[in-house]
């Protein structure tokens, strides 16, 4: 045991891999997608078949949604990077090329993730080499996710659902809909349940794709249940309403996101740093690290600060992900980590349009584009706001009655 | 004399030079030298007012009296000395300390909490550490902590990280005195750093033993946008030494120091020089700043001081230095971390117990989100550092690192010490709370260069 705060090497390999495929199948279809909304990203089959392959093979430790298992991992007390560093990492790799389309790559999707992390190994099996995405967030609600107003209601073998579903990203592209219902919403938060939803099961309907300000390549769905009805055995977890146990279960799936969210602010941040940097310097403004920052351009000491921020945020999402990986509770620096790489995201961005002027706002480089995903990555998943709640509500010790 | 002497109000009482007087403000200026003088007082009109004698008060430069002592040549001249070993560095991103940090903070940290905490208001309204303190911290080894095995002191190894624990843990009970005590090891570790054989022979035993002479690091000067590589502080080679003019600025303790580390600039380059507080042409000046109180800034002036050849500490072309001032700004940013914990520590119970409107005012957002924020942006301050630190033991490049440690430690810390305040109110204004302490130390992060170094 030592304090140590470098990748280690071993996830270098996977980084690199990732970092390529960035570069070099995302970032050339970038713009392609961002204009053309709505249009399958089809080019994205074959990084999916090129990703399963790669699972196969065991060279990657979950490129994408692997969620997190806690159990049967051996614990020898031996420090270990593992599943959750190897998925920050290279998620963040992957939003340096395009969040909007690492968001689309099939069978990445946050469903799966919940899949991943809360269900049973039965459910696990069947939902193998599907592509699940998530519907949690209604018309009248958003951040207070247990106000869920869709019903579940069990009739003989099946459960019966009822209600809107909104941001539902990839709603249309996936196979599977992971859905938050109620089974009886006079018992509060413990009776929300999730549901797997199969696509063109009766009575599900995908009403509409949003228009957004970014993330445009990837879908998101408005998608609605009337009367649809799933087998019992596709409720996520215990079907028992346990009002001591809350919410917990439904919740246990943002503890394993956050992380990952937060890794895309990063991904995307450092896609903007990366090419102001590189634009500064042709522009005459050297990075000097030595030199106090007062004492170089303005443009070079906001970049220092852009850029302190930045790695705050990277090493906050490195100690979540690295305490999840040794079976530490982290819900605490999970929200840390997104609370602070969500608004270091649109700062980052934002800010990099401003100091390459015109450049930076014009098309035709990716800055502005930059700048319209990263907003995105400080509201979905819980927004700043959220974090900020959570945050707070742990170190004050205090109750949600209580820090309302 | 007349009451207006100087007609011009700018270049003094922080007025700029563009200012001009209209005939109210003459009225004005009049009045007020009047108000100043003795007529007043010898007629009874004004309150008598109790002095505040400070140890170190601003009172012109005066040569060094302390009686310092002789440190005896010992070693072989520009033979190199005995290095630290670097840390392996290769292993998992682990964020746990080793046993060995883990114990040295479990120490630092009860001495902080129950000597150094309960003497910090004093100190800081005395502008010096008590006497007690400064030999416990002795006792506790602090000077030898980044001083090799094979010269008598404590580490095994490169020391930057726990450096870096110990001082965040000093600094959590107060940061003046973090500063106080850490200085003479700072000094230490410097020579086990980059000194030669004969340099450690002579030095170092001092440290190790049971006299440690105080010791400071001068690398601060009183300048506007200073540049801490560009000091204006001069050396220039004359017959087989130096001689050294210049004022150095925020030099702690420099009224015991026996041993100065100073930098100036030789041929272009910055390069540290070891002064002995006996040497002729020091003289010293006591300048108490807005923060950091404790540890008894003083303005250190140089005339024509020689210093001979063996004097040089580390390399003429610069690298030494611009190490020395990384691992300054890495001490820098370990203290930010202990005194923002220390506000984070001191402001939850406080709005968790206070009322208004019926309720404790923790229960709502707008200062429960404060305190949030302090939370996220010191552990980000936290990690900052501690990546640097890790980075520096092992022997890797930390410039950038450091210094992006330093700019989030100065941003964050400077508003964590502002939010301090505020959540206490009318109640973080005033002394009985230690809060307006912190708003005044942490401002010292993104201003300091040198004084200590881990």
């Amino acid at each position: 045991m030592a304090i140590n705060l470098e990748v280690p090497k071993k996830h270098r390999a996977l980084i690199d891999q990732a970092h390529q495929v960035a570069m070099n199948m995302l970032r050339p279809i970038s713009r392609k997608y961002d204009i053309a909304e709505h249009e399958y990203p089809k080019e994205l089959d074959i990084l999916a078949a090129m990703i399963d392959g790669l699972e196969e093979s065991g060279a990657s430790e979950g490129a994408g949604a692997a969620g997190v298992r806690r159990d049967g991992i051996a614990d020898d007390k031996t420090v270990k990077n593992g599943s959750n560093m190897a998925s920050v990492t290279s998620i963040s790799e992957m939003c340096w090329g395009d969040v909007g389309l690492m968001l689309s790559f099939p069978r990445q999707g946050l469903g799966n993730s919940a899949i991943a992390s809360v269900a049973n190994d039965e459910q696990l099996e069947r939902s193998k080499g599907k592509w699940a995405s998530m519907a949690i967030t209604e018309p009248a609600f958003g951040s207070d996710s247990a106000a869920v107003s869709t019903t579940a209601v069990l009739d003989g073998d099946e459960y019966v659902i009822n209600g809107e579903k909104i941001f539902v990203t990839s709603g249309e592209r996936s196979d599977c809909v992971v859905v938050w219902a109620t089974l009886d919403k006079s018992l509060g938060r413990a009776a929300i349940k999730s549901f797997v939803v199969e696509k063109g099961t009766p009575g599900m309907n995908v009403e509409r794709l949003e228009e957004k300000l970014g993330i445009r390549a990837s879908d998101t769905a408005v998608i609605t249940f009337t009367d649809c009805r799933v087998p019992k055995e596709n409720l996520m977890g215990s079907p028992e309403v346990n009002v001591e146990q809350g919410f917990a279960g439904a919740m246990a799936t943002f503890d394993n996101t956050r992380p990952l969210v937060a890794a895309m602010a990063i991904g995307c941040a450092q896609a903007s740093l990366d090419l102001t940097r590189e634009l500064l310097q042709q522009a005459g403004v050297e990075i000097d690290y030595d030199k106090p920052a007062y004492l170089q351009s303005a443009a070079a000491a906001k970049f220092l600060q852009l850029e302190a921020d930045w790695e705050g945020a990277r090493l906050l999402t490195l100690q979540a992900a690295w305490m999840a990986d040794n079976r530490k509770p982290n819900s605490l620096e999970a929200s840390m980590a997104k609370a602070k790489a969500g608004r270091v995201g649109s700062d980052v961005t934002l800010s990099c349009v401003e100091l390459c002027s015109s450049i930076g706002y014009s098309e035709s480089e990716l800055l502005e584009k930059w700048s319209r995903d990263s907003k995105i990555l400080d509201i979905f998943e819980g927004t700043q706001q959220i974090q900020q709640l959570i945050v707070a509500r742990r170190i004050l010790g205090l109750s949600s009655a209580e820090l309302k | 004399m007349s009451l207006i002497s100087n007609l011009k109000p700018g270049g003094k009482h922080g007025v700029p030079n563009s200012e001009s007087r209209d005939p109210i403000g003459f009225l004005v200026a009049g009045l007020n030298r009047l108000a100043q003088s003795d007529l007043i007082d010898k007629m009874g009109l004004r309150k008598q007012t109790e002095q505040v004698v400070f140890n170190v008060t601003r009172t012109g430069f005066k040569t060094i009296t302390n009686a310092s002592r002789t440190f005896a040549r010992s070693g072989k001249t520009g033979a190199p000395g005995a290095r630290p070993a670097f840390t392996a560095g290769t292993g998992p991103f682990d964020l746990t300390p080793t046993e060995d940090e883990q114990m040295l903070v479990d120490l630092v940290s009860e001495f902080a909490e129950e000597v150094v905490r309960p003497a910090a208001s004093e100190a800081d309204a005395r502008c010096a550490a008590p006497d007690e303190l400064l030999k416990a911290s002795l006792e506790i080894g602090l000077p030898i902590l980044g001083v090799p095995e094979a010269l008598g002191g404590v580490s095994e190894e490169r020391s930057a990280m726990a450096g870096t624990l110990v001082a965040e843990a000093l600094s959590k009970g107060d940061m003046g005195l973090a500063v106080a005590t850490l200085a003479p090891g700072s000094v230490a570790t410097a020579i086990g750093l980059w000194g030669t054989d004969e340099q450690q022979q002579t030095y170092l035993p001092a440290f190790t033993g049971d006299e440690v002479p105080a010791a400071a690091l001068a690398l601060n000067e009183p300048t506007v946008l200073f540049d801490v590589l560009a000091p204006a502080t001069t050396a220039v080679k004359s017959g087989d030494g130096y001689v050294l003019n210049g004022t150095k600025s925020l030099v702690a303790r420099g009224d015991q120091a026996e041993l100065f580390v100073v930098g100036a600039s030789l041929d272009g380059k910055p390069v540290l020089f070891l002064v002995e507080s006996s040497t002729e042409g020091l003289s010293i000046e006591g300048d108490p700043a807005m923060g950091v109180r404790a540890a008894s800034m003083t303005k250190l002036e140089l005339k024509d001081v020689k210093v001979p050849a063996e004097a040089v500490l580390g390399a003429t072309d610069g690298t030494t230095y611009a190490e020395c001032v990384r691992l300054s700004r890495l001490a820098w940013c370990a203290l930010a971390v202990g005194t923002a914990q220390a506000v984070l520590d001191y402001v939850t119970p406080y709005v968790k117990e206070r009322e208004a409107f019926g309720e404790p005012i923790a229960h709502r957002q707008s200062v429960a989100f404060m305190v949030a924020n302090i939370a996220i942006e010191l552990q980000a301050m936290r990690l900052l550092t501690y990546r640097a630190a890790a980075r520096a033991a092992a022997g890797k490049d930390f410039s950038k690192q450091v210094a992006l440690a330093r700019r989030l430690c100065a941003e964050k810390g400077m508003q964590i010490g502002l939010d301090g305040v505020q959540l206490l109110g009318g109640h973080g204004y005033v002394k009985e709370h230690p809060v307006e302490r912190w708003y005044r130390d942490l401002r010292a992060i993104g201003i300091m260069e040198g004084t200590v170094l881990v």
